[in-house]
C-alpha cells in the first residue's frame, strides 16, 4: 500500500477500498481478542493480560517491549525517522471482578462476553496493529508507541498513564487513545470532574426515644437533597451523577452505616472546586444535626482542557470519518484522552465498532464494522505520520 | 514397561512445548501435515471461536496446521454457517462416503474423518471447549511430531500428582471413576494409568486410525485405547496436561447412556481379544426411570453400538490413499 502522501486527500482516496483489506486480519484480531479478554483485568490486577499483550509484542517484533513500575504494558513499532513517536493507547482494565466468567462467545457477525467492548476490543486492536501494518505493506515515518495502561478506571484514576506521561523520556507529537466502543467517537476535550464516596456511621446503640429519627440513612438522605439544591449552571455545562447508595441491614434494624458514590462533572474547573467546598460544608452541617459520622473522600479527578474543534487533528478525523460514511459522535471525555490532553499533548479517543449492553455480562460487539473501525485508525495515523496534524506555527 | 515408568515418561504438561517456531520447524524437517478435525452437532456457542483462534494461531502465526475441517452430525442450529464463516473446511458426515450409509454418533465422525482429511497426524478436538486456547490442538500433536515411538496422545485436564502441599485425589469424570477406571484395572491394568481415558481431544498417527475400528458412539475412545494397547503396546501412549477445560455439564440420566454405550463396547472388544469367554447376545435397550405426578413411568433408550471396520478395508480410502 502506498504509504507517502503529499495531502490529506491522498490518504482520504484510500479509504474506500480499505475496509474490505482489513477484512483479512480477522482471526488475528478475534483471537487476540479472545485471549486477552478472556484473562480477568480488574483495575490493579491486569498483570496477566498485560503479560500476554507483551509476549504478542514481542512475537511480533516490536522493540523495547517492556512493563514500567506501573504495570504499564509498552511496545514500540519502529519507525523510519528515530525521533518522531505517536503514542496508541488502550486502557487494559475492566469494571468487571476477576471471579466473574470471562468467556466469550464468538458468533458469524458479533462477539458477546464481559469487557469485550470496554476495552477487550482496544487492547485487541493494539495487538493487532503490527500484522495489520505488516499485512498492509505499511512503514510509517514515526515510531508507533503502544501502551496499554493501567489503573485507568475509578478509584485507579488513571494512574498508569498518569505514570507514564510523567516519566517518559520520549518527545510525542500526538496521542490516540483507542476504546472499542463505538465506532464514530470523537472525543478531543476533557471535562472537569470530580469522584466522591460518603460515608455515613451513626452510634451503635439502642435509643427507643429517638428510633426513626436517627439513621445512617436519614443523615445521608440529608446530604443528598442537599446536594441536590447546589444551583448547577446550564453553562458552562455541569452535571452532578448520584451513582450508587449503600446503607442499612433489614427491614426493622436502625441503619448505623450508609454511603454514596457521585461524580460531578463541569466543562470548568472552578465550578467543580467550588461544588466539592459546598459538599464539604453540607456535610459538615448535617454531621452536626444528627450526630453521625461522615467521611468525605474523593476518590479521583480531572482537569477540563481539549483542543479545539479546527485542530487539524480533529478536522482530519471527522475527514476520515465522513468519507467513511460514519457519523462523528463528539463527546467531552474522562478518560485517557484526558490525561493525554492536560499535557498539550493533542490527542483524540477513537472507537473501533457497534456495541451494545455495555458493561453487562452479556456485552456485545459487531464484527463488520470493526473493518470501518480499524480503516477510520489507519487513516487517521497515516494523517499524523505525514505531518498534516500538525497546527501551523 | 513398568506402570510406574509409564507415567512417569509418557505424561507431560502442555507447558513443555511453548516453543511454537520450534515445534513447526520440526513438522516440516519431518515433511508432516497435520489435520485439525472438530465434529459437531449444535456447537453454534463455541464453533467460531475453536476456529479463529486455532486458525490464526495454528495455522497464520505458526503453520502447525495444514487443515482444520469440522466434521457435522447434522446440526439444526448455525453451526455450519459459523464454522464456514471462519473459514473451516466444513463436511455434513452423511455425505462422506454415502454408499456406507450414515450413522448418527461422534464415532461416525471422526471415522469418516479418517477418509476426508488428508493429514499424516489427525488431531480431534471436542467443538464445546468453552475456554478455548491453542494448546488444545499444539499440546497434543506435540509429543507426536518429538517422539516416533509416540502414535496416539490423550488430553487430561487434572495434575494427576503430588505436589508441595501433599497429595490430592485426581482423574476423570463420573464415568471414568465408576465405569471405565474399574473394569480397565479389572481387564487391562495398564490402561489405568490414563488419567482421562474418555477425553474427546487426542491426536493420533494416521497409520493407527486406518487400522482400528471405530464404534460410532460412546464407546469410541475406550475401545480405541484398548485397540492401540493390544497392538502397539503402552510405549505408544502418550497423555499431556492441558490445564482446565471448560464444557456444558452433563445429567446423570445422559452419563449413564454413556456408561451404557461404553459397557457394550468394551465388552465387545473384549470378547473380540478372548480376554472374556463368548458373550450372550447383548441387549441394546436402556431402561430408566422417570416420576409423572405419582406415576413412576420407565424409558427406554435403544443404545446401539455399532461399528465401522478399520477404514483400511474400505476400497475407496485405499484407493484415494494409493494404498493398492
Amino acid at each position: 500500500m502506498k504509504t507517502n502522501f503529499s495531502n490529506m486527500d491522498e490518504i482520504l482516496e484510500l479509504l474506500p477500498s480499505l475496509p474490505d483489506q482489513l477484512v483479512g486480519i480477522q482471526e488475528t484480531l478475534i483471537a487476540n481478542l479472545i485471549m486477552l479478554g478472556e484473562i480477568p483485568a480488574a483495575t490493579f490486577e491486569e498483570e496477566a493480560r498485560i503479560k500476554l499483550l507483551l509476549q504478542r509484542m514481542v512475537e511480533s517484533g516490536l522493540s523495547n517491549v517492556s512493563v514500567d513500575e506501573a504495570g504499564n504494558g509498552v511496545g514500540i513499532i519502529t519507525g523510519k525517522d528515530p525521533a518522531r513517536n505517536i503514542l496508541l493507547v488502550a486502557h487494559a482494565d475492566t469494571p468487571y471482578s476477576n471471579k466473574a466468567d470471562h468467556t466469550l462467545s464468538v458468533r458469524t457477525d458479533k462477539i458477546i462476553g464481559p469487557g469485550v467492548a470496554d476495552n477487550g476490543l482496544g487492547i485487541a486492536v493494539l495487538a493487532s496493529l503490527p500484522n495489520i501494518l505488516e499485512m498492509l505493506g505499511i512503514q510509517l515515518e514515526a515510531n508507533l508507541v503502544l501502551l496499554s495502561s493501567t489503573k485507568g478506571l475509578g478509584r485507579g484514576n488513571l494512574d498508569g498513564l498518569r505514570f507514564f506521561m510523567e516519566n517518559n523520556q520520549l518527545p510525542l507529537e500526538a496521542g490516540i487513545c483507542i476504546e472499542g466502543e463505538k465506532l464514530g467517537r470523537l472525543s478531543y476535550t476533557a471535562e472537569g470532574m470530580f469522584r466522591g464516596h460518603i460515608t455515613c456511621t451513626i452510634p451503635e446503640e439502642l435509643d427507643w426515644q429517638r428510633a426513626g429519627q436517627n439513621s445512617a440513612i436519614i443523615a445521608l438522605n440529608d446530604v443528598i437533597n442537599r446536594i441536590l439544591e447546589i444551583p448547577l449552571p446550564r453553562r458552562p455545562r455541569t452535571s452532578v451523577v448520584l451513582g450508587a447508595i449503600r446503607g442499612g441491614k433489614s427491614y426493622n434494624i436502625m441503619a448505623t452505616q450508609s454511603s454514596l458514590r457521585f461524580e460531578v462533572r463541569s466543562q470548568e474547573a472552578k465550578i467543580v472546586e467550588s461544588i466539592q467546598q459546598r459538599i464539604h460544608d453540607i456535610i459538615a452541617d448535617v454531621a452536626s444535626t444528627h450526630n453521625a459520622d461522615f467521611n468525605f473522600e474523593v476518590v479521583s479527578s480531572r482537569d477540563p482542557g481539549g483542543i479545539d474543534i479546527g485542530h487539524p487533528l480533529v478536522r482530519s478525523c471527522r475527514q476520515v470519518m465522513e468519507k467513511l460514511d460514519v457519523q462523528p459522535t463528539i463527546r467531552p471525555s474522562i478518560s485517557e484522552v484526558s490525561e493525554l490532553i492536560a499535557r498539550d499533548l493533542p490527542a483524540v479517543t477513537l472507537g473501533i465498532t457497534e456495541a451494545s449492553n455495555l458493561h453487562d455480562l452479556n456485552e456485545t460487539i459487531a464484527i463488520k464494522p470493526i473493518y470501518k473501525g480499524l480503516a477510520q485508525l489507519l487513516a487517521v495515523l497515516l494523517a499524523i505520520d505525514g505531518g498534516f496534524c500538525n497546527e501551523s506555527e | 514397561m513398568n506402570l510406574n515408568d509409564w507415567i512417569k515418561n509418557n505424561t507431560i504438561h502442555h507447558s513443555q512445548f511453548w516453543d511454537l517456531k520450534k515445534l513447526v520447524k520440526e513438522k516440516e524437517k519431518q515433511n508432516l501435515k497435520i489435520s485439525l478435525c472438530l465434529p459437531t452437532l449444535n456447537e453454534e456457542k463455541t464453533i467460531g471461536k475453536e476456529i479463529v483462534m486455532f486458525k490464526s494461531e495454528l495455522v497464520d502465526r505458526y503453520p502447525l496446521l495444514d487443515e482444520i475441517a469440522v466434521i457435522d452430525s447434522g446440526s439444526t442450529d448455525n453451526t455450519r454457517e459459523i464454522a464456514s464463516t471462519f473459514g473451516a473446511d466444513v463436511y455434513l458426515s452423511a455425505d462422506i462416503l454415502p454408499q456406507y450409509g450414515e450413522k448418527k454418533g461422534k464415532g461416525e465422525n471422526l471415522w469418516k474423518a479418517v477418509y476426508e482429511l488428508t493429514g499424516d497426524i489427525i488431531v480431534y478436538v471436542d467443538a464445546d471447549i468453552k475456554n478455548i486456547h491453542p494448546r488444545f490442538a499444539y499440546g497434543l500433536v506435540a509429543p507426536l511430531i518429538y517422539r516416533p515411538e509416540v502414535h496416539y496422545v490423550k488430553a487430561f485436564y487434572d495434575r494427576p500428582l503430588a505436589f508441595s502441599q501433599g497429595v490430592r485425589p485426581s482423574g476423570g469424570g463420573r464415568v471414568t471413576e465408576i465405569l471405565t477406571r474399574p473394569l480397565f484395572s479389572l481387564f487391562f491394568p495398564d490402561l489405568t494409568g490414563l488419567v482421562q481415558p474418555l477425553s474427546g481431544e487426542y491426536a493420533v498417527r494416521r497409520e493407527v486410525l486406518e487400522n482400528i475400528p471405530f464404534p460410532i458412539g460412546y464407546g469410541v475412545e475406550t475401545s480405541h485405547l484398548i485397540d492401540v494397547y493390544e497392538k502397539w503396546g503402552m510405549e505408544a501412549i502418550a497423555q499431556v496436561d492441558l490445564d482446565q477445560r471448560i464444557h456444558r455439564n452433563q445429567e446423570t440420566r445422559d452419563l449413564g447412556k454413556m456408561a451404557f454405550g461404553i459397557l457394550r463396547a468394551f465388552l465387545y472388544r473384549a470378547e473380540a481379544l478372548g480376554v472374556i469367554g463368548k458373550l450372550p447376545e447383548l441387549n441394546t435397550l436402556l431402561r430408566q426411570f422417570q416420576v409423572d405426578g405419582e406415576r413412576f413411568e420407565q424409558v427406554s433408550y435403544e443404545i446401539v453400538e455399532e461399528e465401522r471396520p478399520p477404514m483400511i478395508s474400505i476400497p475407496e480410502y485405499r484407493k484415494k490413499f494409493n494404498l493398492d
